[in-house]
């Protein structure tokens, strides 16, 4: 039961090495490596739903000198929802990529990132969590370059100089804690930290350097390029799972091991940046000229939404209502992934079979690509936040624990960020609709448009319906 | 009292303040690259300062460890920034 955690590292870095050694069966091999390891990712689940946290500690060394992954209710909802988005892309990525040489460079990076990612969810110490940063950064840029226009290359090197910056700032952060209180171990630093100057700086450092890399508002400047230049299979992943990996650390440093130290003026900042990611970035997804930056300033609002939970989490008593809005956040961050992910793909499709993604000149892209369309309305309504999406459970509790801190001044960052999204979102799906009679069957190229629409269809119906074992599972952490 | 064990630590910290100070000023990008490089050796430098446990003990080897693995990551970092600047300046002499 327990090697689950081993192999959801072991075995995509294994074949990332294969598609590098093996390039004609690589397609194979990645799609029976994302079969895998999305098992191996559902078993862990249940593992940890079941048994509590999972703890492998690698080669047997102890904490301190060696490696030890460690799987929480948190991490494995997180890991779940990374093979789905993943597995999903990889199917309509060996079609999007047919006969492209791209493809022979775009597999090995692709496990490779798989890898990175799975690895630092299960991290359980301050400096793999370093490590494994950056070869999420690393495999990230290396894949977000594969356009190879000038475009894409410029928008990769700002994305590799902000990304090394923000783990050097990391490193800084964990140098310090390692001087202040002699361990790397997250479990052990729960219990030892105490307010003071050497965990406000190194928190502090720590922070500064992964919003950088979450691309919190004002720090977002280098999302939209990035996002918006790389392959629609890269765009997915980067919006959906890369930043959430860095979201996920800073929840951990914030609500868990610094959560004594954290006051509710220091909590106030990732609050009232985030309300300003909410309307500038809404703001320009609604006047964006093509879909791609649409989307990729959609993400810097929803990462916005994530933050505003901190000022309310910082002030809510440990007990159910605080539980109640832990879960609406992790509620959130899923099924933005999912939809999110959905919506690049979708926006792939359409690229790719109109050699462009201008919003003006969408017309009649709903007759003509009928499924994907619908896949592109689908994540709009989890983008909005209408039931039964997940993000409107999300929202639901955001508001929710607004009320119940009485801090009323998020509520109306909400609701204008709702509106916005909801017009961006019909903005798009108006412009898709033209004069031309609908075709016989509304999926016309299958590997591409049903990845796109089951991402969709699971963030907008299946989380809204079955998304109670969140919170349950939220129950078991380190 | 200024001993020899401070003198490396707060050397380390303006290293990294410099290498910090470049990195945001400068608009270069092997100048920036650079700058990241030398931001490194200051935080590579404050942890060797710390693995030191006085005269006579061993000094922390995880420190140690830790340096080691941070050169190994920059270098690969480097080379990635390198590799892009190289094709990015190629593709702009074509256009």
């Amino acid at each position: 039961m327990i090697d689950t955690l081993i192999w959801l590292v072991a075995l995509p870095l294994a074949s990332a090495l294969a598609t590098q050694l093996l390039p004609r069966y690589a397609t194979a091999i990645v799609i029976s490596t994302a079969i895998a390891t999305s098992i191996n990712a559902a078993a862990l689940l249940y593992a940890v739903a079941t048994h509590g946290v999972m703890l492998y500690q690698i080669g047997g060394w102890t904490a301190g000198l060696g490696i030890a992954l460690r799987a929480d209710g948190l991490s494995a909802l997180l890991l779940m929802m990374a093979a789905i988005v993943l597995l999903a892309s990889s199917i309509y990525a060996s079609a999007y990529f047919n006969d492209n040489p791209l493809r022979r460079r775009f597999w090995p990076l692709w496990l490779l990132l798989w890898c990175s990612l799975n690895a630092l969810l299960l991290s359980g110490d301050l400096f793999n969590l370093y490590v494994t940063l950056e070869l999420l950064g690393l495999s990230a840029v290396a894949l977000a370059s594969l356009g190879g226009k000038t475009a894409a290359l410029q928008a990769a090197l700002r994305y590799l100089l902000v990304g090394l910056l923000g783990s050097m700032l990391f490193l800084a952060g964990v140098t310090l804690i390692y001087a202040g209180y002699g361990t790397l171990d997250l479990a052990t630093l729960s219990r030892v930290v105490a307010a003071g100057p050497i965990a406000w700086s190194a928190l502090a450092l720590m922070t500064v350097g992964l919003l950088l890399k979450t691309a919190l508002f004002p720090l977002h400047f280098w999302l939209p390029p990035a996002h918006g230049s790389a392959p629609a299979p890269v765009s997915a992943v980067l919006s959906a799972l890369v930043v959430k990996a860095t979201f996920y650390l800073v929840m951990r440093l914030w609500l868990d091991i610094f959560s004594e130290v954290v006051t509710p003026q220091a909590a106030s900042i990732p609050g009232v940046l985030g309300a300003a990611a909410v309307l500038w970035g809404s703001w320009q997804a609604l006047r964006a000229e093509r879909l791609k930056l649409l989307a990729a300033y959609s993400t810097v609002a929803q990462l916005g939404y994530l933050f505003l939970f901190f000022p309310l989490l910082q002030a809510l008593p440990a007990g159910a209502a605080r539980d109640a809005a832990m879960g609406g956040l992790v509620i959130l961050a899923l099924t933005h992934g999912l939809a999110k992910s959905g919506l690049f793909l979708a926006i792939g499709i359409i690229q790719q079979r109109s050699g462009h993604d201008t919003i003006r000149d969408l017309d009649g892209t709903a007759q003509r690509l009928p499924a994907t369309t619908f896949a592109i309305a689908l994540s709009g309504i989890a983008l909005i936040g209408l039931p039964p999406s997940g993000a409107f459970l999300g929202k639901w509790h955001l508001l929710a624990a607004a009320f119940s801190a009485g801090q009323w001044l998020w509520v109306v960052v909400i609701m204008i960020g709702t509106l916005l999204a909801a017009a961006y979102t019909f903005r798009v799906l108006g412009h898709a609709f033209g004069q031309q009679p609908y075709p016989r069957h509304p999926v016309t190229i299958a590997a591409e448009e049903w990845p796109a629409l089951i991402l969709s269809a699971f963030a907008t119906i299946g989380l809204g319906l079955a998304g109670a074992p969140v919170w349950q599972l939220l129950k078991v952490s380190l | 009292m200024l001993t020899a064990h401070w003198l490396y630590g707060l050397s380390g910290c303006l290293i990294m303040t410099f290498g910090l100070r470049a990195v945001l000023l400068n608009d270069s990008l092997l100048q920036r690259i650079i700058a990241l490089n030398v931001m490194g050796t200051g935080v590579f430098m404050i942890l060797i300062t710390i693995a030191y446990r006085g005269p006579d003990a061993a000094p922390d080897p995880i420190p140690h460890a830790l340096v080691l693995t941070g050169i190994v990551v920059a270098v690969s970092a480097t080379a990635l920034a390198l590799t892009l600047i190289r094709r990015l300046t190629e593709e702009q002499d074509n256009d």
